[in-house]
Order: C-alpha cells, then structure tokens, then sequence
C-alpha cells in the first residue's frame, strides 16, 4: 500500500475516531472541560476513566464524525485553549498520580486569526516543555492524522504507537508540497517522500509501536480494540516497574536521540 | 539526583572568537555592492552608512534582517564570544533528493555549517550561554542540527550555571529532514535549565514562525523582540487562505504580541545590549 493511500485511510470518514476507542477499552470515562482561562475547545475532549480498573487521565484531539460534530470540533483542529486543557488535566494527573493516556486524530493545530490572538505557539510549545518533567507515565496513540506541533504537544511523552494506517507528518503533504514544490498539487508524491507512515517511522525510531488493522480495521474493530487495549496495558506494566526520575531521564534520553548529527571538520 | 546524571557529554570546546571569525568569514547579510535598497522606504542607502548604523535604515529607521555572526557583534562583549559545536550538521533522513547538494550550497554561501550560532560570552561583562539563529540559512529553518545546538546549548548552561540567550529566526522546521526536525529536545532541555534556577530569555527576531515559535522561541522566563518583529504560528498567507481576506499590517508583529501578553517589552535594537544587561543583572548577574 503507498503512503497516499494511507492518508486517505486515515482520512476516512467511517475510520474510528479517539472517542470510539476511549468508549470501547475503557470504563466510565468522565468529561473534563475547560482550560480555566479563556474557554472550552472541542478540538480537543478530555477526562478521566477505568482502564482495566485503573484511573487514567485520557486526553484526545479528535475531528467529529460528520458535518455537525465536525464544525463543533473545529475539523480537529485545536485552538490554543485545547491546548492548555491538556495541559491543565496533565498536571492534574501528576497532582493524582495518574498515568496519561492520549489519542491524535488531527490534520494539525489551527491556523486563524483567534489562535494567534491567543498564542497557539506558546501553547503547544508549554505542552512540549511540561512533558518533559511530568512525573507520571504518558503514552500516545495516533489513530488518524497526527499533523505537525498540533499532533506533538500531544505526543511527547514516553512512547507513541500508531494504527498500521495512521500518519505522523512535519505537515500535511499539501501543506508540505506547495512549501517544497510550491505547487499543493503534488501532495501524493510528497507522501511518498515524507516517511509519514507507521512503518517508516518505527523504522526512524520515533514510535515504538504499531498496531495491525487486519486488512479493514471496520470488519475487525473489536480485534483491533482489543489490541489497542493490549499495547496501553502493557506500557503500564513497565512504566510501573520505574521510578518517576527515572521515568523522566527516559523520556529525556527518548528525545535526545532524535535526529542524528555528525561533526563536519571543515566547509 | 538521578535527573541530572549524564551518560556522555553533550557539547565540545571549539575557540574561534569573533575576531578571528571577522578577518575572513563576516559578511554582511545585506546583498554585495556599495547601494543597498531599503525594504521600507524603498531609497538607496549608501551601504557603509546601514553597517554603521546596525543595519537600520538611516532615512526612515527601517529595520534590515541581521545575519548571526552581525547579532552576535551587536550583543557580545568585544572578541568575548567563544563558539561551540560549531562543526555539528545533519544528516537526509528522507534521503529528500538534493538536500545534501542545497545544505552545502548553502554552508558555502553563509560560511556557516547550519542554522544557529552557538556559544557563550560576555554581555556588559556578565557570563552567559548564547545561540543566535541565521536567518539566511535556508530561511533559518529548524533541522536536526539546530535542535541539537539549542539542546547542547541548554546543557552547556546547565552545567556551568549560566543564563541562556536565544535570538531565534525561523520560517519554521526544516521540511527537507520530515518530522525528525519536530522532536523537541530543545524544549526538554530547556525544562532542565530551568529546573536549576537559571534564567532563559528568548528574543525572536525577524521573522519567527512555525515549529520554533511552538517550541522554544515561547519558552522564555522572559521573551522580548525588536520593533515590528513577526512572530507567529500559522504563515500570514495560509491564514488568509483560510478566512479569504486580507490580515492588518500588523498581524503578527511584536506590537501585536505586546498588546496580546506574549512578550514582555518591545526593545530597540540599539538599546537591546543594555537592555538585556540589566535583565540579567536584575536576575543576580554580576560583572567578571
């Protein structure tokens, strides 16, 4: 399958969404809203539930299933206040010593007029900056799109897993093709080029996991679910087996290797 | 703490001062010839007269675009600038055709192997970490090489307890290198900074958008800008894509942020050196 056929896959509009997942492998999930300074941003749907008995705080950037939920839900595309949700509910969970667990469906953080006004920059860059210290264990799944710092803020914590068709990108691939090739046109060649695919990204090292689809995710959901809630437990299980310095000293090491670099001895 | 132990060492000495960098490597991010066209009031300016005056235009104080190694003339202390890691580039982790070819025809024209400017140095004599982004260098984008820089940088300031200085100047991550150039370790090296008590001050310069505004540009105890500085998330133009009209003049710009409670104080570029001495001196900083 080519790359542009997974981003029409995560695309999709019957594919599941954060909040079928969160309702199918977890128990009374209770609703959180509110950034406690400006408002309420459905773009991103926040709360607290069981998995398997264990509280966890959940945090997901979602788009909506239709015309209506989408317009309710910005198209997934949070505002700076989805932002500091998130970032209000992970502190909570430090405070509560909850695990984080996060699911990204967005095509990217919102670009408009308000979200300037309101500092979408400073926003994600303080979800970034307060992973890196949070004391409690936080896992993300990309479902969908993961778009750019929109998809980050939320996918900065101990490890990132991905749905076999799902996508992770600097950018969309319009976006990227009309800045490369000043053309957005090109989106399906530049998919092929970006490594947005679970597969090349597990092979870059920037997800630990991927998660099968078997063949069409909608025919196999509850295999799927199952799986989900599987990779979730697990990660638990060995987040417990460390303490939160050392946990944090992980995280830091995670990020750190990132990007390799090499020492050039002249120009 | 167990926090604070270190596995390897992150950064290296290098010793070239600003000096020696002057007598062969310096050039002007104004283009060669002896007239240089205003971008504000559009009259030729004797290029001689816009070094001499900091690269702001004499007739209508227009502020130029400043290359990093000018910043750092501007900023440090005379010859107290030490550069470090200077040599460290990235690699094509999409394997993107050509990007190795552009990178070097790039580092050929700038004299310089990558996006930022790292070091330390004195300002009014007071000790500090500091990086300066090069705005010339493809659009001053953020690739592997500068998150490194900014990371080893922060460290480098950990370690040896200094207040950290970070003039950024980005159109953005580095599309050529994919999400790798995304993986914020400046940011987490900067909460580990900060952890210790010391002070950060971010100062974007024109312009600053995209993934660095979204990172580490934001991240300031303290974050001031020059006079009509743009600094945003989202490209002027994709906005006006969106809502299909066109945006005021200053959108973006460090007013605008004033006014909006994201930046601290906008700062003239000639006063910005005792500027930020004072900042640190008001946060303990004392002269050698």
């Amino acid at each position: 399958m080519s790359a542009w056929d997974k981003v029409l896959k995560a695309r999709a509009k019957d594919r599941p969404l954060p909040l079928d997942y969160v309702r199918s492998i977890m128990d009374d999930f209770t609703e959180l809203r509110g950034d406690r300074l400006y408002g309420d941003d459905q773009a991103v749907v926040a709360g607290l539930a069981f998995f398997k008995g264990q509280p966890v705080t959940v945090i997901c950037i979602t788009r909506g299933k239709d015309i209506e939920e989408n317009i309710i839900r910005n198209f997934g595309s949070p505002n700076p206040e989805g932002y500091r949700k998130a970032l209000r509910l992970m502190k909570a969970s430090e405070k509560f010593s909850r695990p984080v667990v996060m699911f990204i469906d967005t095509k990217g953080a919102g670009c408009a007029v308000e979200a300037e006004e309101r500092g979408q920059g400073e926003a994600i860059a303080r979800c970034l900056y307060e992973s890196a210290s949070l004391k409690v264990p936080m896992i993300s799944l990309i479902t969908g799109e993961g778009g750019s710092g929109g998809a980050l803020a939320l996918a900065s914590g101990d490890e990132v897993h991905m749905l076999e068709n799902a996508i992770y990108s600097i950018l969309s691939p319009e976006g990227f093709s009309s800045i490369l090739y000043k053309n957005p046109g090109k989106a399906k060649e530049a998919s092929e080029i970006m490594k947005i695919t679970a597969e090349d990204l597990l092979g870059l090292g920037i997800i630990e996991g991927i998660i099968s689809e078997k063949g069409d995710i909608n025919e196999h959901l509850d295999e799927v679910m199952e799986d989900v809630s599987e990779t979730i437990r697990k990660f638990l299980a060995r987040a417990e087996k460390v303490s939160p310095d050392e946990l944090i000293l992980k995280r830091y090491e995670r990020f750190r290797s990132f990007g390799k670099v090499y020492w050039k001895p002249e120009l | 703490m167990a926090i604070f132990k270190k596995k390897r060492n992150y950064f290296t000495l290098d010793t070239h001062s600003v000096e020696q960098k002057e007598k062969t490597e310096i050039k002007p991010s104004v283009p060669e010839g002896m007239w240089h066209k205003c971008r504000g009031c559009e009259k030729m300016i004797l290029k001689e007269d816009l070094m001499k005056n900091h690269l702001i235009c004499p007739r209508c104080g227009t502020y130029e675009r400043m290359g990093a190694w000018e910043r750092i003339r501007l900023i440090a202390d005379e010859g107290s600038f030490r550069e470090i890691n200077g040599n460290i580039v990235g690699r094509n982790p999409l394997d993107f055709p050509g990007y190795e070819a552009k990178i070097e025809k790039v580092q050929e024209k700038t004299k310089t192997f990558e996006g930022i400017i790292t070091g330390y140095c004195t300002i009014s004599g007071i000790r500090v970490a500091m990086g300066v982004m090069e705005p010339g260098f493809i659009m001053g984008s953020m690739g592997s090489a500068v998150g490194e820089k900014v990371a080893s940088l922060a460290e480098f300031a950990e370690f040896y307890n200094l207040p950290l200085l970070i003039f950024s100047a980005s159109g953005g991550a580095r599309m050529q290198e994919g999400i790798v150039s995304l993986m914020t370790k400046a940011s987490f090296a900067i909460k580990k900074h900060s952890e210790k008590g010391l002070l950060y001050i971010s100062i974007p310069t024109d312009p600053t958008t995209g993934g660095v505004t979204a990172s580490f540009a934001m991240l300031g105890d303290i974050i001031i800008a020059e006079p009509k500085t743009l600094i945003g998330f989202a490209g002027r133009r994709v906005i006006e894509g969106t809502i299909r009209k066109e945006l005021p003049a200053d959108f973006q710009s460090a007013e605008f942020l004033l006014s909006h409670g994201f930046l601290d104080a906008v700062v003239k570029r000639k006063e910005m050196k005792a500027y930020l001495a004072k900042l640190l001196q008001l946060h303990g900083g004392r002269r050698l």
